[in-house]
């Protein structure tokens, strides 16, 4: 709610100048969401202070707001808005120093162009990561970053601090930069937004980025989270910020995973060290045939833009299946090599690719990606190097051969967990002789996708209790349906309740999904499956506990929504006694690289009668 | 005296004759317009003229879709079509075959002559039509007989005209009889034990000369009903017919045919048959009576029939059991599935066929009564029962008494017969799921019948959500009885600076007619369901569960409360603890209890809520304001003009502070359950009884009073509370100032409802909360008081929450009725299920 601007510079009072306002007087600006005051506590010639004071009106807020405001918090009547340095703040202060974030001054040009020691202060700014994050982001702009934490309740010591920073920014930069940097920067680091994201947000953010935002070495999460991670605006960002300044690389930050984390050959590693290749051919129109894609999002945002909102909407819902998180991931390393073999040298490309593909949270929004992105590349790549590979084998289930193939099969690509889990799942599929398949608990329906590659499975039927999941699903699943009609059936349905749509299939996989399942329900789950549906087959993967220690950094579960984990011991009990239950056979495989001393991360039994 | 005709009440009468030939004169002489369906109607339906011939494929498809759905139904249907090429007779006969009923042609054979001038007057079909239908009809009638049971052929106008028809009921119909009965298991020739178990059952045996038993009689007109198999393996087959024969042909019982029956039927009358299963007994038995017996036994046998539909269609026996979609109905495949049962094509351990598990998925709501598979003990499974318990193999004879429900059993004297597989392996019930649910259930329903409400309708969307939120994050549906209704605020005070009033909660109740209402304290924890059960074995009788857990406590969607069994059932032993020093368990005469509970503090379930929104609101708060306040104050200092801005600062400033002051005061900190509190506010069931409704809150105040102060634990604690008579304007104005005290140190305020219990019928809130103006800080934000903001708050619709409320509360008593009744799980967890989809209809959350 509150900003001052201090200066020191002789006369300090020229800040009225350049700010356009009148150090003597108090003046009010009505804006939606409230009523902005600019006054100034100090107009001394060797100190004066511009405040920025924003009178946020609470109910309004919440009252004009529709129920699926994008930053859920202005929903309720309980928020920090009224307090906080936010997106509000920010947009309030571009109204309100519209022609000082110009850099306009005709009373002092000099000044206006000119740094002046400058002093700050946001006393309640949020920002998640902490006084690091705030001192990654202000401190390579030349800023004194000084930021103490605000805690959640003095009287609560054990609930820790809040998100809230009291902070205070000082050094010698023109006034304007200052400006435009804490309206870019305010909202980002909360990251939220009061407001949906309108098709010329990437030109709000080009404009306000002017002079500094290139150089920046956190340009690339600065674009993505003032974005809100919109990954078509992502990347015309990328792709102007690069053409405006002749960047030759992107720093990509690494992005932690739910599942798989950071061994070192896990896929974003693998993608950004694939992105560097030289002994490529170079593929020189590559660089314009790799952004094309994105070319018909940018011309037309309003129509693309629901798509990829959609898209999020499914990961989050999506989330809890750590197989979207860890799809993200395949499609990056996926995407990241093909676009690049495509564009070696271009570092354009290989700086919007993988960025893209990271940066989104969701597998089906990265496939769609490398959809659009894949065919243009490997048509260029074609001629020299790449098999004609199936562009939707490389796009839609990131199998490694269309990546492969672009790098001319020089390249071993590290195949990530989740990539191996499906492979062995089709494996023991085909030798169980199991043709007709339903995935129960299919998720974003990466494992189906993956069955209606293979002519071998002539039946498959997706469900999931996660209508939003199904949804994303039934996006990919689409054009399988309307080609071989071997897609039967996706639906809705909850493993804990005995559904006749189970049955007439060879073969049931229970991928990644009974460690979602709350132990005392369990029970039931078994019941569904193996008493009731009873297919001649039941495929079950779950991670190995073991070998979490081979996880570095990860405390409690590989992801938040698991409700165990087991090791090798306790998942072949628990088979072991369902199969005597309801006469199966189990036989176990081990997923993944085989450690000697804990395993496979991920474990599989296969159930046969 | 006039012919009559019989048909089959139930099934298909198919009119066959020529254009002309008056069978739609005659289908409404005899039968109401929507017994019948027409070809010819059925043509105008899709055609527009009933003599549209190119409509006719179209009208067909039509009629077999009307008489398979009128047939499924168990409507008498008559088709009024030509019906002389045999093929259109076939596919009509292949209907009643699929919906299992019987079929019967009536044949309108008139003069030729007659047809054709009937034809010329009325209908104008191409003269020709109606000879070559003539042909096509002399040339079927040879086989009409050979196609149906029945035919009966008309061939005089007058007669036509005088016939009577006369619906006859399958045999199996015996919905008149209303009982009581004893239906009692498989006998097996164990003739002791039958005598024994009658005598126990308080019927008198008769004797004959030889001093045999040969009938019995109850004094209270009660009925005995076999559900088969008296015969086979044990000491005395033709004793136990003996004494059965005497029974039903006395009218004291009524038997179905089992399996064993009909194979002894076959057998003695001379077919050949592998002699087994203790047949040979049999035999060697019946080679001792005089032939004379012999024919007697044999000719009952042949005629008994497969099942009997009782007591109004509540109460079905078969021997093997009955799915719904066959009771009443008569087919070769319903005798057999009633003698036999269906097997899942699979055999067991013991090379013994695997019986399909139909009782699983029995959703019906007559009683199904059978025997057949010997189980070690009868239990019910989605009210169906097995009175098989082994008799001859040394189990023992059990008889249902219906309609009281209760099992009497006779212990075998000696074991008969030695089995192929042990009675205790229960291997024949493996595929035994009594506690499976559908997703047909709770997804295909629709809505949930209520006493309260009737029918509570659900929305399909609302369902899905509540699939996902009761699959992956509710415990398990044994336990979760009961999810509490949400509860309706007091209209919208218009007293300056508030916004809840209890005033407006009196004048609601008193206005609805209520003439004594209840305020109970709000706690401001987690509202939370406790069913604790008496110990291990209780739970898993009475609930199903042998897991080890004896109760559980959840929070109203269904979560469970802790994360750490082992917590649950520290609280759990604690609360049955003080209900035994309350002597509660005896005073209701009840092995568990579902209790209505808030459980405290608010920040042991909601922390995380707490730290995210509240805390973090208070924190910004606390590092802007005083900022914001300094900067005004040097603004003001250097004589500028701030106007207001200072006094508003500062006001938001205190009301900060006395936001932070609101969430406080719910959170403590907690060590295991030192610091936790559980008060129980309402015993919602037990054994028997939903107390819900059938005390007042005095009554539920008071026990749970008791259980609070039964607990040295400290954990259950009381719910203060006071009874106000609406009449008295005195006793208002002391709970008005009782609320005031309440809520003047932020107390989340109180609850106010009818004291109860209601009639059924009058409509009035469950309850009405009036909460206090500085906890509604914790809803409406800090500063919703100011003025300018509380005005437009006050425009809050409350009609939506207050249906919500009622459905919830239908909900949520139908679900105790179901439970307290003993219904299966699947009628439990309807509206239950119900209960949390409701949950998800969008209602402003802030009410």
């Amino acid at each position: 709610m509150l900003l001052t601007i201090s200066t020191t510079a002789p006369p300090a009072t020229d800040l009225g100048f350049l700010l356009h306002k009148h150090p003597d007087r108090v003046q009010r600006f009505d804006r939606a969401f409230g009523t902005a005051h600019v006054f100034f506590p100090d107009a001394a010639p060797e100190r004066c202070t511009a405040a920025l004071l924003l009178e946020v009106d609470p109910v309004g807020l919440v009252r004009t707001r529709a129920r699926n405001t994008p930053d859920f918090s202005l929903g309720q009547y309980v928020n920090d808005r009224p307090y906080a340095a936010s997106s509000l703040l920010a947009s309030a202060m571009a109204g309100v120093f519209r022609t000082a974030m110009r850099g306009r001054c005709d009373a002092r040009p000099e000044l206006a162009a000119a740094a002046l020691p400058l002093e700050i202060t946001l006393p309640s700014l949020p920002c998640r990561g902490g006084p690091e994050r705030a001192e990654r982001f202000f401190g390579p702009l030349g800023w004194d970053v000084t930021a103490t934490t605000v805690p959640l309740d003095p009287a609560f010591p054990d609930w820790g601090d809040s998100r809230h920073l009291n902070l205070t920014l000082r050094g010698e930069l023109r006034l304007a930069d200052a400006l435009n940097q804490l309206y870019v920067l305010l909202p980002v680091l909360d990251e939220a937004k009061h407001y949906w994201l309108a098709p010329d947000e990437v030109d709000k953010l080009l404009r306000a980025g002017t002079g500094w935002l290139t150089a920046h070495p956190e340009r690339g999460p600065i674009t993505r989270r003032y974005l809100n991670d919109r990954h078509t605006l992502v990347r015309t960002a990328f792709a102007r910020l690069a053409d405006t300044d002749d960047t030759t690389e992107e720093t990509l930050d690494p992005t932690t995973l739910d599942e798989d984390p950071t061994p070192d050959d896990t896929a974003p590693t693998a993608a950004a060290a694939i992105g560097a290749p030289t002994d490529i051919t170079p593929a020189p129109d590559a660089a314009a045939i790799a952004i094309a894609p994105g070319a018909p999002d940018t011309a037309a945002p309003d129509t693309a833009a629901p798509d990829t909102a959609d898209a999020a909407a499914a990961a989050d819902a999506a989330a809890p299946d750590d197989d979207e998180a860890s799809g993200a991931t395949d499609a990056a390393a996926v995407g990241a090599p093909a676009d690049i073999a495509a564009a070696p040298g271009t570092a354009l490309a290989a700086a919007i690719a993988p960025g893209a593909a990271v940066g989104a949270p969701d597998a089906d929004a990265a496939a769609a990606d490398a959809d659009a992105a894949v065919p243009a590349d490997i048509g260029a790549a074609a001629s020299d190097a790449a098999p004609a590979a199936d562009a939707d084998a490389a796009s839609d289930t990131g199998s490694a051969s269309g990546a492969v193939g672009g790098v001319a099969g020089r390249e071993v690509v590290a195949v990530s967990l989740a990539e191996r889990r499906l492979g062995a799942v089709v494996a023991v599929l085909r030798r169980e002789d199991a043709a007709r398949v339903i995935d129960l608990g299919c998720g974003g329906g990466k494992l189906v996708a993956r069955l209606l590659q293979d002519d071998f499975f002539t039946c498959v039927a997706a469900t999931d209790v996660s209508w939003r999941a199904l949804e994303a699903a039934d996006r990919r699943l689409r054009r399988g349906r309307r080609e071989g009609g071997r897609v039967a059936d996706v639906f809705q349905s909850a493993l804990t309740y005995a559904d006749e749509r189970y049955k007439g299939y060879d073969a049931a996989v229970l991928m990644e999904v009974i460690e979602h399942v709350d132990p005392p329900r369990l029970g039931a789950v078994e019941d569904v499956v193996f008493g009731d549906a009873r297919p001649r087959v039941v495929v079950v993967t779950t991670p190995n506990a073991e070998y979490n220690v081979r996880y570095e950094g990860l405390t409690g579960f590989r992801h938040a929504d698991h409700r165990f984990e087991w090791t090798r011991a306790e998942f072949a009990a628990w088979a072991g006694r369902v199969a005597a239950a309801h006469g199966y056979r189990v036989r176990f495989e081990g997923v993944g690289d085989d450690d000697e001393r804990v395993g496979a991360p991920t474990q599989m039994g296969v159930f046969t009668r | 005296m006039s012919r009559e005709l019989p048909i089959p009440a139930n099934g298909l009468v198919v009119l066959v004759g020529v254009t002309g030939s008056g069978k739609s004169h005659f289908a409404r002489r005899h039968f109401t317009p929507t017994q019948v369906v027409s070809s010819d109607a059925c043509r105008a339906l899709v055609g527009d003229d009933e003599n549209d011939q190119s409509a006719t494929a179209d009208a067909f498809e039509l009629l077999h879709h009307i008489v398979r759905t009128r047939l499924r139904r168990g409507l008498l249907t008559v088709v009024d079509a030509t019906n002389v090429q045999p093929r259109a007779r076939e596919s009509l006969r292949a209907l009643a075959r699929e919906q299992d009923v019987l079929s019967c042609a009536i044949v309108l054979d008139v003069p030729r002559e007659v047809a054709a001038a009937r034809n010329a007057e009325g209908r104008r079909l191409p003269p020709h039509v109606v000879p070559r239908q003539h042909r096509e009809l002399k040339r079927g009638l040879r086989s009409l007989h050979r196609e149906f049971k029945r035919v009966h052929t008309l061939t005089d106008v007058a007669e036509i005209d005088a016939v009577t028809v006369r619906p006859e009921r399958p045999w199996n119909d015996r919905r008149e009889l209303t009982g009581p009965f004893d239906v009692i298991g498989d006998v097996h020739g164990c003739r002791a034990e039958l005598v024994g178990l009658l005598g126990d059952l308080g019927y008198a045996v008769e004797h004959d000369a030889l001093g045999r038993p040969a009938g019995a009689r109850h004094p209270g007109g009660r009925t005995a009903v076999f559900v088969g198999d008296l015969v086979d393996r044990g000491p005395d087959t033709p004793g136990v017919l003996r004494l059965v024969m005497g029974m039903v042909a006395a009218g004291t019982a009524l038997c179905v045919s089992g399996n064993h029956e009909a194979k002894l039927a076959r057998v003695l009358r001379g077919r050949k048959a592998r002699i087994a299963h203790g047949l040979a007994e049999s035999l060697e038995q019946f080679a001792a009576e005089p032939a004379e017996f012999r024919a007697a036994a044999l000719e009952f046998m042949d005629g008994l029939i497969s099942h009997y539909v009782l007591d109004g269609g509540r109460l079905v026996v078969a021997h093997a059991g009955l799915k719904e979609a066959y009771h009443g109905r008569t087919s070769g495949r319903v005798r057999a599935f009633a003698l036999y049962g269906d097997t899942t094509g699979e055999t067991d351990a013991y090379g013994l066929p695997v019986r399909y598990p139909w009782a699983n998925e029995y959703r019906g709501t007559a009683t199904v009564v059978y025997g057949h598979t010997p189980v070690p003990r009868a239990e019910w499974i989605n009210n169906t029962i097995c009175l098989d318990t082994g008799v001859v193999f040394g189990g023992s004879l059990t008889a249902l008494r219906y309609p009281e429900g209760e099992l009497v059993a006779r212990p075998a004297e000696k074991v008969w017969y030695e089995p192929v597989r042990p009675l205790e392996s229960g291997g024949a019930m493996d595929a035994r799921a009594p506690d499976r649910l559908t997703y047909d259930d709770v997804m295909r329903v629709g809505g949930v019948e209520t006493r309260l409400l009737g029918r509570v309708a659900l929305r399909e969307e609302n369902a899905m959500a509540a699939l996902e939120v009761m699959s992956r994050f509710a415990i398990d549906p044994r336990w979760l009885v009961y999810l509490p209704p949400t509860m309706a605020p007091a209209a919208t005070s218009a007293r300056p600076g508030l916004l809840e009033h209890p005033a407006e909660a009196f004048a609601a109740y008193r206005s609805m007619g209520v003439d004594q209402v209840v305020c109970e304290e709000k706690h401001m924890g987690s509202r939370a369901v406790v069913v604790v059960t008496r110990d291990a074995a209780v739970a898993a009788a009475r609930f199903g569960v042998d897991d080890g857990t004896t109760g559980a406590v959840h929070t109203r969607t269904g979560r469970p409360f802790f994360r750490d069994p082992a917590t649950t059932e520290a609280v759990l032993d604690r609360v049955r603890a003080a209900a035994d020093a309350a002597g509660l368990w005896d005073e209701l005469d009840t092995g568990w209890l579902v209790l209505d509970a808030e459980l405290l503090p608010w920040s042991l379930k909601a922390r995380e809520l707490i730290r995210v929104q509240y805390a973090a609101t208070g924190a910004a708060a606390r590092a802007a304001l005083p900022a914001a306040r300094d900067a005004v104050a040097r603004a003001a200092a250097r004589g500028l003009d701030v106007g207001g801005l200072a006094a508003r600062v500062d006001a938001r400033a205190a009301n900060a502070a006395r936001f932070r002051d609101a969430y406080a005061r719910y959170c403590w900190d907690t060590d295991g359950l030192d610091g936790v509190r559980l008060a129980p506010f309402q015993i919602l069931a037990a054994e028997g009884r939903t107390w819900a409704v059938a005390e007042d809150h005095r009554w539920h105040l008071e026990r749970a009073a008791r259980l609070a102060a039964a607990d040295p634990s400290g954990l259950l604690a009381a719910t203060a509370s006071r009874v106000v008579d609406l009449a008295d304007a005195d006793a208002e104005d002391a709970a008005t100032r009782w609320w005031e005290e309440l809520t003047a140190g932020g107390g989340e305020g109180m609850v106010v409802k009818p004291l109860g219990p209601e009639p059924d019928g009058r409509r009035v809130q469950p309850g009405l909360k009036c909460r206090g103006r500085e906890y509604l800080r914790i809803i409406y934000g800090p500063d919703y008081t100011e003025p300018e903001h509380l005005e437009r708050l006050r425009a809050r619709s409350l009609g939506r929450k207050r249906s919500l409320a009622t459905r919830e509360h239908a909900l949520g008593i139908e679900a105790l009725d179901r439970l307290t009744a003993g219904e299966p799980l699947w009628r439990r967890h309807q509206p239950v299920f119900a209960t949390l989809a409701l949950e998800s209809e969008p209602v402003d959350p802030r009410l």
